[in-house]
Parts: structure tokens; C-alpha cells; sequence
């Protein structure tokens, strides 16, 4: 049988068989227990998740469970990485079989209603588009009536595909693959015209691929993918915990605390930086954790910004603008409630 | 008489009923009942618990709910405003089609590659025996891939498509054939078809009588073909050609119209195929050298040929052997037909227990229903192989 519908046969007998394991308000204990956070990430998509050859982990999901790592026990590397396909991911979450999900996968309401799950903030403010080779001299998307086209099953992606050619009233033949490297192998061998996804995810797609030069993404945004951090629905303390590390980290770039002068900073006079440090108050310690545990985070895996341009942005190779994800200061959408 | 008294046997007095063994056996039969009812209970209520801490919906009402997205190939109407209970019978269907398919494919290559194995010729046997230690010898998930990624994966672009006669076209996107359109008229070429079939079927009553009574043989497969062929062609010139020929033809990305075998098929259907016929063809081999050789002398030397020999003597008896071991193949390769996830062909596992659980995160129904759908292929598999076996099975007189 094959690998994964092991995975999905195991993780739904753990669903039945969990007696109990992740009861309200004890992920946080268990953690603490075990020793280290189960962080899902992606089967490989470089920025976000993507492991090289010595399995290391780089990209800003891998770096967000880092943070949550961080901020638990005081160490960054205390945590393991489960890769899964976009198929497996919400049932490993549901079943217990990790405690945080960050694996660019989208938040939408019925993932945060029917499906058990609690989305804690958006990481990654994307939307969907089109890589095509440019042989084909396709403009715009609306050009692409009749086309065959690539999409990641079990995603938000196939929904807004079917949804913007029926909207448009175009035909196209879909072909579902597990893996995202399948549909990259499928467009280069021309099985499919179209490669869909989310546009940071066609980015990092197309420098993987043999000949970046001959693909293009099309300027058409269809939908809203906000991206963020899962955890399971009914577990407040480490919903709280998760969502509060990425504040801290959008924070920080706010008040330009970075991993190279926090410890500086915690000498700061201004009242909002010394609470988010854990110099004055105990605003730490009402999470469970250490009272400095922003810092920590701050220090050990770095602000907001720094991470996004040293995964995703200037400082990696797919040289994605900050454009949404800039702070609101600074036009952009990433906001975090003080820290009082 | 005081010692007789003491000799006389005393029945040992009745054991106390926990060693009574009577009561053991039945006592152990209610511990374990109870253990049995017990643990599927506290599973079930635990389940249930858990999903409801957890918030996830439970319940099989999302079957009503539309999908919205769109299937690669789908045996009925389907689009993505169809409902999650459409999805799993487009589903269904696509793994029903895969496995027919190869069931009905690998038999025949099968029986071909075992008699094959068994040939006087040299190089026949050894290309059969080699084709068996290939085939049977490599993971069928390997084999899917290569079909997939390596064989069909070197196929021309839609625009530079291998063609025959400009009617079927062979590309990276698959096998363009065309589509037969029906025209009012053509049910007399049916019905024909029928009376063919009819005809067929009482002159082979006719002719067995005749032959037991009288030793008569009479030539059946002519007869046959020429009915089969001969009746619904007459029908059809009769009723004017009521047939058209839809021809796939290119247009924008893709050839449009016709119908299409698409290559996630394409290779899952070879992959298992190939693999299960090596199988098939050790079991063939195998029932045939069951029946003893002194058969075939009997039979030579009673005056009927090779190919008689085979059909009449050899494979009748072969087959009782044979049917057992094929039934398990067959089962094997229904269940081997859900590896199609794999590559993107849309069947039960990769549509309905992938896309349809993870779009509504019911993993436990999703599951369940597919695990009860797979139960019951298999069983009424079993059932079909048990009453043709029990067809051909030795009557003892």
C-alpha cells in the first residue's frame, strides 16, 4: 500500500483510538513533557518549508515553529518537523499527531467551524495564481479557456480554480496531484498548460524548475490565501501561545527590536518595549511561560521582517517584495495588538 | 459385610461448578462477548467524545453538499456544483473501470504468457519465463511510475501528435479516439444484435444435443461469428448508417471532442496489467501441469489433436486448480487499483478518501465508507469466482 494512504489509514485509527490524549488546555503540558514542539510543515516548498540535503529545515513556516519552540522551552531547536502533503496535513493536526500546523495552508471559515481547527494569524497574506510556459503566449488568465491545468488536491486552490473558470464560463481539464512537485514535473513535461497556486508558491516553483526563464506568472490574482499558523480547536492556552508568537515577532519589527539589539533594548526606556521583553510586568508569565519569552523568541529566531526577508524576501532567491505583508505603518496588512 | 459396604464405588461428588467444563466454555464465550461489545462500544463513544471536544463535524450530511471542484475523468455527469455524494460515485465508477479493465486485460495476458511458459519452443518459453521473473519481481508502484513519468511522459506535445487516418491521436494528454454518435434507427442495429445473440445461444444448445447424441460436431465458431457479425451489419445498412463518427480535432490548447484515455489511466492500467498477469500466467502454468500427462497421451492417443487436447481434456480439468489462486489475483488487483493516487487518477482513494476528506475534514466517514466499498468489491468478487468455481469444480458421481 502506498506510503500515504498509510499515513491517512493510521492518522483516521489514531482520530478513533485518541482516548483523550489532547483534552482542553493540556498541548502546552504535553509539550513541556515530551520535550519538544511536533511543527508541520510542507513536503518541500522553498521559502516556506523546504528542507536541504542534510534535512534542515529553512523558510518563514519552519521559522514560525521555531519561534513557537523559542518561546515554550527557551530554545529554538527543540522541536521536530513532520513534512506532509496538502492531503494529510489538517487530519495530522486534528488526530493529535503534532501540536502546530505551519504549513502555508490558507484560513478559511470551514476549516475554523466544521473541521475542528483554529487558525491563529495570518503569516503570509497571499492569492492564487497562474505559472505558464511562455511558449504558449498567454497574456492573462482569461486567455486560458480549454487549458489543462495542474493543482495540489485537497486544496483551497482546486475550490477557487473550478470557482474562477465556472465565474468566467471557461472549460478546463484538471489533474489533482498529491504533491506539488508532481504538478512542477507535469507542466515542465507538458502534460498540463497551467500550473495553479498560491502566487508565492508559483515563485518558489518556478526556480525549481529546469528552465525558470521559459515560465511566467500571469498578473491575475483570483482569490484571497490568507496563510498562517493551525492549531486545534479547544485548547485556548496554546492557541494563545502560537498566536502571541507571531504578534511578538510583527511587533518587534514595529518597535525595531531585532535579534541583534534586543539585549540592548531590554535597557530601552520606553514602557511598551520593557513590557514586551519581560523587563517590567509579568506579561510573559500570564502565557505559562517564561517572562521574557519574547525576547527569547526575538533573539533566537529574529522579528517579523527579518525573517520574511531572509526566507521569502531581498535576502532569499525568490526576491518577493513585502507588497501585503508589510506592516500597516507601512501600507501593508501585517498588525499586532499590544502588548498591555 | 462392613467391608463390602466400604468398597462399594462412590460416584466422585459433583466439582464445583468453575471446573465444570460446560460451564467454562460457555463462560469464556460470555467474557469474550462482552469484551467484544465492550471495546467497540468505548471506541465509539470515545470517537464521538473526541469529536466533539475537537468541534469536528460528525455525520454523513456532507454528502449533500456541493463540491466545487472539478474531476479529470468522470463516467457520469459531474461538475463542481454536483454534490460530495456525486464525487464518490464518479469515484467509485473510475475504480470500478480500472479494475474491470485490468481484471478482464491481465486474464487474457495471463493465460497467454502461462501456456506460453509451458511451450515446446524454446525461445517462446523463455521469453515468457522471463517476462514473469520481470514483472512479478519489481514493486507495482515502481512499475506505475515508469509506465507514468518514463513511458508516457515521452509522448508529443498536442500539436505535434502521432496520428492515424487524422481519427486518433496520441499525445502527452492521452489517446484521442472518436466518439460514436448515435442517430435515431440505430436501436434496430441493438435489437439485432440481440437476435444475434439469441440465435447463437439456441443453435449451441442444438448442436451440444446433436453432437452427444449422434458424435456430430458442428462448426459453432463460424456460425457464431457470422450471426454476430452478419445480423446487426444487415441492420445497420437497412437503417440507412445511423452511426457518426465524432473526431477528436484540435482546437486552443487541447484536441476537443472524441473520447480520451488519459495517461494517469493509461499506465495505472498497464502497471497493474503487467504486474498481475505474470501472477496469472504461474497459476496458469501450474494448474496446467496439475493434470497429470497421462491425460494427454489418453487424449492422443483417442486421435484429437494439440489444440483439442488443450480445450477439451487440459484446461477443463486445469481450471479447477486454477480458479482458487485467480480469484485472489483479482481481489489484489482491485485493491492494488487504489496505488492510483499516486499518479492523479481520480479514483476512490486519491477522489473521495483524499480531496473529498481533506475539503471536509470528515476523516472517519470518508474513510469508512471507502474501507466498506473496497469490503464489499471484494466480496462479491469472492462470491462470483465461489459460483463459477463451484461450476467447474469435479462433480463426484
Amino acid at each position: 500500500m502506498n506510503r500515504r494512504n498509510t499515513l491517512a489509514f493510521s492518522l483516521t485509527a489514531t482520530l478513533l483510538l485518541a482516548a483523550g490524549t489532547a483534552q482542553a488546555g493540556n498541548t502546552l503540558n504535553a509539550v513541556k513533557e515530551r520535550g519538544y514542539v511536533k511543527c508541520g510543515v510542507s513536503d518541500g516548498l522553498p521559502g516556506f518549508s523546504y528542507a536541504d540535503a542534510k534535512g534542515n529545515y529553512s523558510g518563514i513556516d519552519a521559522d514560525v515553529c521555531r519561534a513557537i519552540a523559542a518561546a515554550v522551552f527557551g530554545d529554538a531547536t527543540k522541536l521536530k518537523f513532520t513534512p506532509l502533503t496538502a492531503k494529510e496535513r489538517l487530519t495530522a493536526l486534528q488526530s493529535g499527531e503534532i501540536d502546530v500546523l505551519s504549513r502555508n495552508t490558507t484560513w478559511t471559515s470551514s476549516r475554523d467551524s466544521a473541521q475542528g481547527l483554529n487558525f491563529t494569524g495570518v503569516t503570509y497574506y497571499d492569492g492564487q495564481g497562474f505559472l505558464v510556459n511562455k511558449k504558449l503566449g498567454v497574456k492573462g488568465a482569461k486567455e486560458l479557456d480549454g487549458a489543462t491545468v495542474c493543482v495540489q488536491a485537497g486544496t483551497t486552490t482546486e475550490l477557487n480554480l473550478s470557482d474562477y473558470f465556472r465565474a468566467n464560463k471557461m472549460k478546463f481539464t484538471p489533474i489533482s496531484y498529491d504533491k506539488s512537485d508532481e504538478s512542477a514535473k507535469s507542466l515542465e513535461a507538458g502534460r498540463c498548460d497551467v500550473l495553479t497556486s498560491d502566487q508565492s508558491q508559483l515563485y518558489a516553483q518556478r526556480i525549481k524548475l529546469a528552465k525558470p526563464d521559459d515560465y511566467v506568472v500571469l498578473p491575475e490574482v483570483i482569490s484571497k490565501e490568507p496563510l498562517g499558523p493551525v492549531v486545534r480547536h479547544g485548547d485556548d492556552e496554546w492557541f494563545d501561545i502560537v498566536r502571541w508568537t507571531l504578534f511578538a515577532m510583527v511587533n518587534a519589527e514595529e518597535m525595531g527590536i531585532t535579534s541583534k539589539n534586543v539585549d540592548e533594548m531590554k535597557k530601552s526606556t520606553n514602557p511598551d518595549i520593557k513590557r514586551m521583553l519581560g523587563v517590567e510586568g509579568d506579561k510573559g508569565k500570564d502565557f505559562g511561560l517564561a517572562n521574557d519569552w519574547m525576547a527569547v523568541v526575538i533573539k533566537q529566531v529574529g522579528n517579523y521582517g527579518e525573517v520574511f526577508e531572509r526566507t521569502v524576501g531581498k535576502g532569499s532567491d525568490l526576491k518577493i517584495a513585502r507588497g501585503q505583508n508589510a506592516l500597516w505603518t507601512q501600507g501593508g496588512l501585517q498588525y499586532a495588538p499590544p502588548v498591555r | 459385610m462392613a467391608d463390602r459396604a466400604e468398597q462399594q464405588i462412590t460416584l466422585p461428588a459433583k466439582p464445583p461448578f468453575w471446573n465444570d467444563p460446560k460451564t467454562r466454555a460457555i463462560a469464556f464465550q460470555v467474557i469474550a462477548l462482552v469484551l467484544t461489545v465492550g471495546f467497540g462500544l468505548y471506541i465509539f463513544d470515545n470517537t464521538q467524545t473526541n469529536l466533539r471536544r475537537l468541534g469536528i463535524a460528525s455525520g454523513f450530511d456532507f454528502l449533500g453538499s456541493p463540491s466545487g471542484f472539478d474531476i479529470i475523468q468522470t463516467l457520469i455527469p459531474y461538475s463542481a456544483s454536483s454534490s460530495y455524494g456525486q464525487v464518490f460515485w464518479v469515484a467509485l465508477l473510475n475504480t470500478l473501470l480500472v479494475a474491470l479493465l485490468g481484471v478482464i486485460l491481465a486474464t487474457l495476458l495471463g493465460f497467454v504468457i502461462g501456456v506460453a511458459r509451458l511451450s515446446k519452443n524454446w525461445l517462446i518459453a523463455k521469453l515468457a519465463l522471463l517476462y514473469i521473473e520481470i514483472f512479478r519481481n519489481i514493486p507495482l508502484l515502481l512499475q506505475i511510475f515508469f509506465w507514468y513519468f518514463a513511458v508516457l511522459r515521452a509522448m508529443p506535445a498536442p500539436r505535434q501528435s502521432l496520428s492515424l487516418g487524422d481519427a486518433i491521436f496520441l499525445n502527452i494528454r492521452g489517446l484521442y479516439l472518436p466518439a460514436p454518435e448515435f442517430k435515431t434507427g440505430f436501436g434496430w442495429v441493438l435489437a439485432a444484435l440481440a437476435v444475434a445473440l439469441g440465435l447463437i445461444f439456441a443453435i449451441a444448445r442444438w448442436a451440444r444435443r446433436r453432437q452427444m447424441a449422434t458424435g456430430q460436431p458442428f462448426p459453432m465458431l463460424a456460425t457464431a461469428l457470422a450471426l454476430l457479425l452478419g445480423l446487426p451489419l444487415l441492420a445497420f445498412v437497412l437503417a440507412g448508417a445511423p452511426l457518426h463518427w465524432q473526431l477528436p480535432e484540435l482546437r486552443g490548447f487541447n484536441f476537443q471532442g472524441g473520447w480520451v484515455v488519459i495517461p494517469e489511466m493509461a499506465s495505472l492500467l498497464l502497471a497493474l496489467t503487467v504486474y498481475t498477469a505474470a501472477f496469472i500466467a504461474e497459476i496458469v502454468r501450474a494448474g496446467i501441469q496439475a493434470v497429470s500427462h497421462g491425460q494427454t497421451e489418453a487424449s492422443f492417443s483417442l486421435g484429437l489433436n494439440t489444440g483439442l487436447t488443450l480445450r477439451l481434456i487440459i484446461l477443463p480439468q486445469a481450471l479447477r486448480v486454477i480458479i482458487p489462486p485467480l480469484t485472489n489475483q483479482y481481489l489484489n488487483l482491485t485493491k492494488n487499483s487504489s496505488l492510483a493516487a499516486a499518479i492523479g487518477y481520480p479514483d476512490l482513494v486519491a477522489t473521495f478518501a483524499g480531496t473529498t476528506l481533506n475539503q471536509t475534514g470528515q476523516a472517519i466517514e470518508c474513510i469508512a465508507i471507502t474501507m466498506a466499498v473496497y469490503l464489499s468489491i471484494s466480496l462479491l468478487i469472492s462470491l462470483l469466482m465461489n459460483i463459477y468455481n463451484r461450476r467447474m469444480a469435479l462433480v463426484e458421481r
